[in-house]
């Protein structure tokens, strides 16, 4: 690929410390284009995928970024090179952002860490698409562990658990029950739970509403392999935080005794190549549907429903066969 | 689903120094939020090494910096020496009080447009616009 001779030279200053390599190489991934997947060839023999990922999550406004701006500082001290993506939604109208993570990690990391805030640019599930290039792009240059913060989320933007060897999701006081605790989605996908805000009133209830959620996790065998635990924190002042870094540590040790990392990886290349398909798809699905198919106009006056003229296209699509009564516009 | 033909221009926002003064500077972030560009939030109390490592790591196309401490003779040709010396060429826009007097003279050092308050939305992100073009 003629492009990705700028993408090696970006690639080998990058990887010899050059941090404005590595944040145009970024730009590149984004942005998705020829130039980018010539790129993921480049970088695929320098990252193995051994790089610890923590993924942190929760919903907006728990603590997310100035947690990992601690967890930051704590794996600095550590002596690695940690590196985050920050994750936050953009606008479903003008396809803008504001990404106001940095702001709160920067404050406690103290430039400690390479940090690229990362917009969604319409990708639901609380990640964004490149996130998994940029990844692997860190490890490459050398950083690790490496930080993942999702957008703020719900109950079902789990996305972050296929990308992440350790998730570590936040609550904080004031979000719900002991039902809202029970429900499916986020909490359930939780390796490392943290109650932040610990100092206001109400965060002990919260605790105990998680414990109990764990230990009906128990009778169930929902938890039977690995309990997570449930950390306080006040991340405005740091309480807390170590024990955070130390969970996440434990949890990782956790997975490589038992051979889950493994596991977890093949998971996560897996989820890549279903990704990888689905919009190679979509782009398809997209391009036909531009030739207005006949299937498509018969659905449009009326003649056969939505979803046959759906199952008639998606038959000729997987059988690979042209449109056939291409019209003109 | 989005098809990223055009990337969004990447806005790095930011308040230099001691100026506690960051409404204009949020009004300025949702402004060009709807204008469809990306705006790297740093807010107050930056320094220049803090916007340029936010501006190496994030990849801006332009920086932003709003002034209100009447400081702007100061700090804004100290943003574009730290810029220069550190080889990177990234268009600056100001916004905030800035008298009249006092824009031609930072025009002429570098700085890509100012901005006064009561400018539209559609203003401020045309310049924006016009610095990274």
């Amino acid at each position: 690929m003629t492009a990705a001779g700028p993408a090696a030279a970006l690639l080998d200053r990058a990887r010899s410390g050059d941090r404005r390599a590595l944040g145009r190489l970024l730009t590149l991934v984004e942005r998705r284009d020829a130039t980018a997947s010539g790129l993921g060839d480049l970088v695929h023999p320098h990252a193995p995928g051994d790089a610890p990922v923590i993924g942190v999550t929760g919903a907006p406004g728990t603590g997310k970024s100035t947690l990992v701006g601690h967890l930051v500082k704590e794996i600095a001290a550590a002596g690695e090179q940690p590196a985050v993506l920050a994750v936050d939604p953009s606008s479903p109208l003008s396809g803008g952002a504001i990404l106001g993570d940095r702001i709160r990690m920067d404050g406690v990391a103290g430039g400690r860490a390479f940090i690229r805030s990362m917009a969604t640019r319409g990708h639901a599930g609380g990640l964004a698409l490149a996130v998994p290039d940029a990844l692997r792009l860190f490890e490459a240059c050398g950083f690790g562990p490496l930080i993942v913060e999702t957008v703020g989320v719900g109950q079902v933007e789990v996305d972050v658990t296929r990308t992440a060897d350790t998730t570590v999701v936040m609550v904080a006081p004031g979000m719900g029950d002991a039902v809202q605790a029970n429900k499916s989605g986020l909490l359930e996908v939780a390796d490392v739970l943290v109650v932040n805000k610990a100092d206001r009133p109400g965060a002990d209830d919260v605790r105990r509403d998680l414990e109990h959620m764990l230990d009906l996790g128990h009778i169930t065998g929902a938890t039977q392999h690995w309990r997570p635990e449930i950390i306080m924190t006040t991340a405005t002042t740091g309480e807390g935080t170590l024990k955070v870094h130390q969970a996440i540590q434990a949890h990782r040790s956790h997975l490589a005794s038992t051979g889950q990392l493994e596991a977890r990886r093949h998971a996560r290349i897996r989820q890549e190549v279903l990704d990888g398909i689905a919009q190679y798809l979509d782009a398809a699905v997209a391009h036909l549907l531009s030739t207005q198919p006949a299937e498509l106009q018969d659905a449009l006056e009326g003649s056969q429903t939505p979803a046959a003229a759906a199952a008639k296209i998606s038959k000729r699509l997987l059988s690979n066969q042209p449109a056939a009564q291409r019209q003109a516009r | 689903m989005a098809v990223a033909t055009e990337a969004p221009i990447r806005v790095v926002l930011a308040k230099l120094g001691l100026d506690g003064h960051d409404r204009g500077l949020k009004v300025v972030a949702r402004m060009l939020r709807d204008a469809g560009m990306e705006v790297i939030y740093l807010g107050l109390r930056q320094t220049t090494e803090s916007v340029i490592a936010a501006v190496e790591q994030e990849d801006a196309d332009v920086i932003g910096l709003s002034m209100h401490n009447a400081g702007h003779m100061a700090l804004a040709p100290r943003m574009l020496q730290a810029l220069a010396d550190s080889e990177l060429d990234v268009p600056v826009v100001i916004g905030g009080i800035v008298p009249e007097e006092d824009v031609a003279a930072l025009k002429d050092v570098g700085i890509s447009a100012v901005l006064h308050p009561g400018a539209s939305a559609l203003e401020v992100a045309d310049a924006v616009r016009r610095s990274v073009a």
